[in-house]
């Protein structure tokens, strides 16, 4: 018996080790531990020994089992894992065909550059509004100081739809430093982008609509330093740390003193020229004009039910397209209201 | 305003040490911002004064010549000419070789017909010149040197005049003082600290008698005319100026005619004061009346052209007729000619606003209707008539008569201001001192008596404090105020409204949306392209009373025709595949008020072989959720003229309408050269902001599972999805958590006529899991709720 068992057992591991797929083993496993199994044969016969024989035969046959239970599993694992190997050879694919196209859509570059501007406001403690583009001249003129027959208010420059030029399409974002001022008092901070509309015909530096930003601050004591000051700073969050600015006397009607801020030309650093020639950043002028601005005048804040004797405030406004122009090198003004989505899509 | 700084010089302050960059960036910084300057002498080059000491026939040609030239140096050059003018011994301007003339044009040595020579010899219009810079020089050959003060060798520039530099300003509206040589050099002078000469022009007279016995003035243009200023020159000799004029008024890019014309042009150019000399002999009955033309009235002009006035425009006249157009330009019936013996010179001060309209109306501003539209000063015209007989007597070309004669209607009256150094102080965050407040204002010829500051006539612009503050600050230098940072005590941020702009921008994005921008304003014909009927009030629209042109002359009241026309304008680009947002404003006209309603469009717009009516509304929905806006409905809208009628939805959210969306009519495609299925979407995202759902508050997770049951039905082909999916709520109770549609189907195993929807229902309910009675208690109930309400069954 003993032969017989130490048979079975080589035998069966020589036979395990030889199936190759999941399906032979479970084959040889009914054969060799089934109920009609080889071993089981073997231990029908146990009652023909003797007592003392019987514990180590039983021993013996225990031992047999696990072997072959061991070897099956061991096999089984291997086989397996040479299956998922298999598969997975097969599953290889080329990692360098293109992924299922996903198109975004494209924010219009001059929002772009708007959206960025008003974040830095908002974040300087400027409230964001918007206004009426159809104003009243009252607002878009008289209260800002810009008197009756001035060249603004021709009709070669500026839309009107009344006979008495009382209403129009507003030629800048100004108005609104009124519409603020005359519903809200002083500390004020107010950030106005918009449209704006001029009778110009459309060119590669003209549109009868294009874009603008009006700042306004108001308090009681505010400089001209604080002016120069609050605009650096902005300046340069927009344009750079290490950009240089400068201020010019200027006129404006609604503002006194006013000023104009230039940026020195990053391309030419001033000079105007780059190996001899005349740069064309800055057309050879060395400074790039960035803004209009100014400390309110005394007579828009009366206007507005402002003492200006107790307040004071700066002002400010410039062009968006001509600055989402410069940033974006973007050479025609006529791309910006043309929509062609080869031009949105490349920002 | 132009500049030359030779005159600047020679005249009114000596600023000759300083260069042209630290003269431009000095007066640039000052509040006088340079447009353009340019050295005269930038053209020419290499250009010298030539003697000719031999001059011989070329052998191989019959016209040209061979002359031997000394241009100063040791040896004589040789170049050939083909002028007949020349003889030896004259003084020419000689390009030698490698030299440079106007234009670009760049002379190099070489042969003529065999014979070597060594650059050439110029006429005066080969060197920019023209007949009127030189008078008598001759036009058909080479310019004669010969009574010019100059030697071989010397820099024909030099003997030009262009030893210069000519700066142009631009003048800001405020300073009409400054398009006068004296504004800028008062200006100049200051920035640089220095004082200003000044000349008092000093007129000597004649015997020749006075003005009164010649000439009468009436000024019945009140209101148009501040003040009218003349004086009479008589036995006047036109002929050219002399050199030193016309150089300075060559710099300043004006055109010498004669002495007397180039009087009035130079005094313009001095003090920016236009002035106008008629010839006496066409001053009917010697009136000189400035009034306002009669409707109808003509005048030729001295640029010939017939002018046609209308009432109001202020003219000129004698006792019968217009003989100039008051301020813009002289008639030609009174023009300075040849033989003009007696002369008027009128200085004037007219209303800057009437000169600008009239200028505008006849299509012809001039120098000096650009010089009056900006309110000159009126107590400038003595001293210029003055100087132009001051300059009479000195160019020795007539004698002055004796007498003015001075209408005037309107001076300014004297200003004066405080001196408030504390609050000027303050304004501008400074800490500048009394005398040095004082100084600037002196220097800038603002005198200050005490505590008072006395402000000149010319400086209208001053009359407040802010006021002498801009001239305190500029002074001291804009950029050495102390940069400073207040504190703000206000809280940044967004609007509501556009809080839920900048998101629904990104979710259109992430859709594939791309942004666009379009005009505010569309042409009339918008209307009929979409289809638009006769009578929708959307017709009336804002009217712009001067538009640029009729396709840019209404308000838009609907947003939809940018959108296509922009979708037309890419499919014309041959763009494949295009989806477009706007939020774009539209403007309506409410009754009875100035200013319409702005409220603002959301436009989706899209033309592709992936879109359909379906992908659109799901885009639609999924920006509605994400927004977190309040259930969105649609329902079919046949009678839109713009869209298809049969693909076409009216969307609300909460129950209210916000707008429209579908496929674009066929037709209105067609309209804007589409042949393809496009579909757009327009939602009023004013009202969005009513349909916002309270802020989201976490609900707790389901304690009991869902059960999920699918029903296949069939129903009439007219039957739908909204009809039976309000049928299954209504029906189902409250363990209903949602319907919704997963097939629809029609063909083998379903009747003509009738199609197959099929959806599933989820149930659960939050105190128990479902038991199978349950959820068959529910579709009973579903099912026959169905049949009677649809006649609609199971499949």
């Amino acid at each position: 018996m003993k032969e017989q068992l130490e048979q079975i057992k080589s035998s069966a591991l020589a036979s395990l080790e030889a199936a190759s797929t999941s399906a032979a083993l479970e084959d040889l496993r009914v054969k060799l531990l089934g109920k009609k199994g080889a071993l089981t044969a073997v231990l029908k016969q146990m009652g023909k020994l003797s007592p003392e024989e019987r514990p180590v035969m039983g021993q013996l046959a225990n031992s047999v089992r696990a072997s072959i239970e061991e070897k099956l599993e061991q096999r089984k694992a291997a086989i397996n894992a040479a299956a998922l190997e298999a598969k997975l050879a097969a599953e290889a694919i080329d990692v360098t065909i293109p992924g299922d196209e996903v198109s975004l859509g494209h924010q219009h570059p001059m929002n772009q550059v708007l959206q960025q501007i008003k974040d830095i406001f908002v974040g300087l403690g400027y409230q964001v509004v918007d206004g009426p583009e159809v104003e009243l001249a009252s607002y878009n003129f008289t209260r800002l100081n810009i008197e009756e027959g001035h060249p603004s208010r021709d009709r070669s420059d500026t839309f009107y739809f009344t006979d008495d030029n009382s209403v129009l399409l507003r030629t800048q974002t100004s108005p609104m430093q009124i519409r603020y001022m005359e519903n809200h008092t002083p500390p004020l901070c107010m950030l106005a982008p918009g449209r704006v509309f001029r009778k110009d015909e459309a060119d590669a530096t003209h549109s009868p609509m294009f874009h603008q930003i009006e700042g306004l601050v108001v308090d009681e004591n505010i400089t001209m330093g604080d002016l120069k000051g609050a605009l650096i700073t902005m300046m340069r969050k927009i344009y750079g740390e290490e950009s240089v600015m400068r201020f010019r006397p200027h006129h404006f009607p609604f503002t006194e003193p006013s000023c104009e801020m230039d940026m020195q030309c990053h391309k030419c650093h001033g000079t105007g020229e780059i190996d001899g020639q005349v740069c064309s950043t800055c057309h050879g002028e060395g400074w790039i004009e960035l803004l209009g601005a100014g400390m309110v005048h005394p007579e828009v804040l009366r206007n507005c039910g402002i003492d200006p004797e107790k307040y004071s405030g700066f002002a400010f406004g410039m062009g968006l397209e001509r600055m989402a122009m410069g940033r974006l090198k973007i050479n025609d003004l006529r791309l910006i209201f043309d929509n062609d989505v080869r031009f949105l899509n490349q920002f | 305003m132009k500049l030359n700084r030779k005159w600047l010089n020679e005249e009114f302050v000596d600023l000759s040490h300083v260069s042209d960059k630290e003269f431009v960036e000095t007066l640039t910084l000052f509040g006088q911002k340079v447009e353009t300057y340019e050295r005269m002498d930038a053209q020419i080059k290499n250009v010298v004064v030539g003697k000719v000491v031999s001059i011989v026939r070329h052998q191989n040609s019959d016209h040209m010549w061979v002359c031997q030239v000394d241009v100063g140096q040791e040896e004589p050059v040789q170049i050939v000419t083909g002028a007949q003018n020349v003889h030896e011994g004259d003084l020419v301007p000689t390009a030698v070789h490698n030299s440079w003339l106007p234009g670009g044009v760049h002379i190099t040595k070489g042969k003529l017909r065999g014979e070597q020579s060594n650059g050439m010899l110029c006429s005066f219009a080969e060197l920019g010149l023209t007949q009127n810079d030189l008078p008598g020089a001759y036009a058909d050959g080479i310019w004669i040197l010969n009574d010019e003060d100059c030697k071989p060798g010397d820099d024909i520039n030099l003997v030009i005049g262009n030893d210069d530099t000519v700066v142009d300003f631009e003048i800001t509206n405020n300073r009409p003082d400054c398009y006068s040589i004296i504004g800028l050099a008062r200006e100049a002078a200051a920035a640089f600290g220095k004082e200003m000469k000044h000349h008092e022009p000093v007129v000597k007279g004649s015997d020749a008698g006075d003005i009164y016995s010649y000439l009468d003035v009436e000024v019945p243009a009140v209101q148009l005319c501040n003040r009218y200023s003349s004086r009479m020159v008589a036995n006047v000799k036109v002929g050219p100026s002399p050199k030193w004029l016309r150089q300075r008024l060559r710099a300043n890019g004006v055109r010498p005619i004669n002495n007397i014309v180039d009087i009035t042009n130079y005094v313009m150019l001095e003090y920016g004061q236009p002035m106008h000399a008629f010839d006496y002999r066409y001053v009917s009955s010697g009136k000189i009346v400035v009034r306002e033309a009669e409707e109808g009235e003509t005048l030729v002009t001295l640029d010939g052209n017939v002018r046609n006035l209308k009432a109001g425009m202020l003219v000129i006249a004698d006792d019968n007729k217009p003989i100039g157009l008051a301020g813009i330009m002289g008639g030609e019936n009174s023009e300075i000619v040849d033989d003009t013996t007696m002369v008027v010179f009128e200085s004037a001060n007219f209303n800057g606003t009437s000169i600008r309209q009239t200028a505008l109306a006849l299509g012809m501003r001039t120098e000096a209707s650009g010089k009056f539209e900006k309110n000159l000063d009126p107590m400038m015209t003595i001293p210029a008539v003055q100087r132009a007989c001051e300059l009479v007597e000195l160019l020795d070309c007539g004698d002055v008569l004796g007498g003015a004669i001075d209408v005037i209607n309107h001076v300014p009256e004297e200003k004066s201001l405080p001196l408030e150094c504390d609050k000027i102080n303050r304004l501008l965050g400074t800490n500048i001192s009394r005398e040095e407040m004082v100084r600037y204002l002196t220097l800038l010829e603002i005198p200050v008596e005490g505590d008072t500051i006395h402000i000149p006539s010319f400086r209208p612009d001053l009359n407040l404090m802010a006021d002498i503050a801009e001239e305190i600050g500029r002074s001291y230098g804009y950029n050495e105020i102390p940069t400073t940072a207040f504190k703000t005590s206000t809280q940044g941020g967004y609007s509501a409204d556009m809080k839920l702009e900048t998101k629904a921008g990104v979710l259109c994005r992430s859709l594939g949306y791309s942004e666009i921008i379009t005009y505010s304003f569309v042409s009339p014909t918008v209307f009929d392209q979409i289809r638009l009927n006769a009578d929708s009030p959307l017709r009336n629209a804002l009217k712009i009373q001067n538009p640029l042109g009729e396709d840019t002359s209404i308000m838009r009241t609907i947003a939809l025709p940018s959108m296509l026309e922009i979708l037309s304008r890419n499919n014309a680009y041959h763009n494949k595949a295009v989806k477009l947002y706007e939020l774009a404003k539209i403007y309506l006209p409410v009754p009875g008020q100035a200013l319409p309603e702005e409220p603002k469009m959301l436009l989706l717009g899209t033309y592709g072989t992936d879109e359909t009516f379906f992908t659109l509304k799901g885009e639609l929905e999924a920006i509605f959720a994400s927004l977190r806006l309040k259930k969105s409905g649609y329902t079919a809208v046949t009678d839109n003229p713009s869209y298809h009628p049969g693909r076409c939805a009216r969307i609300t959210i909460d129950g209210a309408d916000v707008g429209v969306m579908g496929q674009v009519h066929p037709l209105v495609a067609k309209n804007y050269g589409m042949d393809m299925d496009v579909y757009c979407a327009e939602i009023n995202f004013t009202k969005l902001l009513d349909g916002l759902l309270p802020d989201v508050t976490y609900t707790p997770l389901p304690k009991y599972p869902t059960v999920w049951r699918d029903l296949s039905l069939i129903c009439g082909e007219e039957t739908t999805v909204a009809q039976i999916e309000d049928v299954i709520t209504a029906a189902a109770g409250k363990l209903l958590r949602s319907v919704k549609l997963f097939d629809i189907y029609r063909g083998a195993g379903v009747p003509q006529g009738k199609k197959s929807m099929a959806f599933t229902l989820e149930l659960r309910a939050d105190d128990r899991t479902l038991t199978d009675s349950d959820s068959e208690a529910v579709t009973a109930k579903v099912l026959t709720a169905l049949k009677e309400r649809l006649d609609t069954v199971l499949r």
